[in-house]
């Protein structure tokens, strides 16, 4: 029972990471309609730059805000590149950041190289109900709790918020109401990078870190948001959870192998339902 | 409320070479309310949006109180005073009416993002401001029943009757209405119609495309008649339906 309970809270650990991910992607898709392939690089690119920063000297909680700070401005430099110019189609955005997300191997190999790197996170084993784990999972989901809350909160109080649910709605309504459609798109590329890059400096102390840790990133990233038809924070969460509580539980019982499969099954069959459900997944910008 | 001066001069837009409309003149005084009509295809929704801003003219030039405006994205015109309500229901869906209403204030408000954030005062000021002027929209529409309803949940009618109170709540300048009428019912047309008219007598300049002339004529003090993408008519109601040109337009050439 203690091995169970132990699983469980290190999924919900690991899954947290997957719904920061996710949700990054989330706030991206709705505002711009681009699926955003470069999010996994965000959570690479902010844990290497933690590593060198803690090894530079600078003090923890510091350093991984910095780090996570620089991802929403590389968020941004990554928004401007895919939907800088007017009227491209988010088919071909996509492709954009599909290419920048390669790209971003080769600077980090340039500038880190090709092993895997890692830091120390919280340090400690901490025992919840009988179940040892590692303190810096409870840590992570600490962290990711709050920041969904405050994710909701910002959508549905601010008017920023609102103003960025509006393009989500309706790009056409949004523009003649005054709102700047391509900025907030911008904002929410910020939006994305930040939450991916938090993803990366959470996660990289209980999971280690390479140039190509992106792929597993975004294809759980990608599943968990899916979920909600990519257009819902709070289901992306819930998704990101589940998928790290499934791929745990299944580690544990020895089919280690397995677990990247679980997420792309996962991801598929959500898929195939969704479409025989509901037509197309995405409200058309009428 | 005070309305700003339309003029549109040799504007042209081509589509895959075919002119949807060509060097289209028309001049709206502050105030006026100018009815554009035409048959199917004769590029009123196009001249609608080159003054939106949905899209740019190849040739001419769109200018509000002698500003130009026709090469600025439609969040910069809104910003300057151009209100618009589309034919389809283009509303904020996962929001509530009077939300939907409320984001219309956008382009006018510039309380600031951080003030916002940090919950200042100044931001709780602006806030209360804009609720209560969109109320006051909503009531004018006669949606006040519906405030806290999700937009979505809005019948037809009153979904275009909330792109209305939604483009007011921005206090325009210069408010245009892409067939506003359309699919209305007998009752609901009255209300736009009275709504139009107290809207004219507070001094908004208004340009409205219509299709139905029984509506237009009873409403505009001037009228442009559109027909293959140029303007063939102009001028008050009375004269524009003597035109032969226009009857000739709307009801084909007997010679």
């Amino acid at each position: 029972m203690s091995d169970f309970l132990g699983y469980l809270l290190t999924g919900l650990g690991i899954g947290a990471g997957f719904a920061l991910v996710g949700s990054g992607l989330v706030a991206i898709y709705r505002v711009t309609g681009v699926v955003n392939f470069a999010q996994g690089a965000f959570a690479v690119l902010a844990a290497m730059l933690t590593s060198t920063l803690l090894t530079a000297g600078l003090p923890h909680v510091l350093s991984e805000l910095a780090a996570v700070a620089v991802a929403a401005v590389v968020g941004v430099l990554v928004g401007i590149v895919a939907i800088g110019k007017p009227g491209t189609d988010p088919g071909t955005s996509l492709i954009i950041t599909l290419g920048l997300g390669v790209f971003a191997y080769a600077v980090e190999i340039v500038l880190w190289g090709d092993q895997p790197r890692s830091f120390p996170g919280l340090p400690g084993v901490a025992t919840v109900g009988g179940a040892r784990i590692q303190a810096h999972y409870l840590l992570i989901l600490g962290v990711t709790v709050p920041v969904f809350l405050a994710l909701a909160a910002f959508f549905s109080r601010t008017d920023l918020g609102k103003a960025l649910s509006a393009c989500a709605s309706n790009r056409y309504a949004a523009r003649v109401v005054g709102i700047d459609v391509r900025r907030m798109g911008l904002l929410a590329f910020a939006l994305g990078g930040a939450l991916g890059g938090l993803a990366g400096v959470l996660t990289t102390p209980v999971q280690q870190v390479t140039f190509d840790s992106d792929v597993t990133l975004i294809v759980n990233g990608f599943a968990a948001a899916v979920l909600g038809g990519l257009t819902r924070p709070g289901v992306a969460l819930v998704g990101g959870l589940l998928l790290g509580v499934a791929q745990t539980l299944i580690a544990g019982y020895g089919w280690g192998a397995y677990q990247l499969e679980v997420a792309l099954l996962l991801m598929l069959t959500v898929m195939i339902v969704q479409a025989a459900r509901s037509g197309p997944v995405r409200e058309a910008a009428r | 409320m005070t309305g700003a001066a339309l003029e549109v001069s040799g504007a042209s837009r081509a589509f895959g070479g075919v002119f949807a409309v060509r060097d289209v003149h028309l001049s709206v005084a502050p105030g006026e309310l100018r009815a554009v009509i035409g048959p199917n295809g004769a590029g009123k929704s196009t001249l609608f949006a080159l003054i939106g801003g949905q899209l740019a003219p190849d040739a001419g030039s769109v200018t509000l109180d002698g500003a130009r405006i026709d090469r600025l994205a439609a969040h910069r015109r809104a910003r300057l005073g151009v209100g618009v309500v589309f034919q389809a229901a283009r509303i904020f869906h996962g929001l509530t009416a009077l939300e939907n209403v409320m984001v219309g204030a956008h382009g006018t408000t510039r309380a600031g993002f951080l003030a916002g954030a940090l919950r200042l005062p100044a931001h709780y000021r602006t806030e209360r401001l804009i609720r209560s002027r969109a109320m006051q929209c909503l009531r004018r529409t006669g949606l006040e029943g519906w405030a806290d309803r999700p937009a979505a949940s809005l019948p037809l009618g009153q979904q275009r009757a909330l792109q209305l109170a939604r483009a007011l709540c921005g206090e325009p300048r210069l408010l245009l209405l892409d067939e506003p009428a359309s699919g209305l019912r007998a009752g609901e047309r009255a209300q736009l119609a009275a709504l139009l008219s107290s809207l004219r007598g507070s001094g908004l300049t208004m340009l409205l495309i219509e299709h139905d002339v029984a509506f237009v004529m009873r409403l505009a003090d001037q009228v442009t008649v559109l027909d293959l993408g140029r303007v063939i008519a102009s001028g008050t109601p009375g004269t524009v339906r003597a035109d032969p040109h226009v009857v000739s337009a709307y009801l084909g050439t007997a010679s």
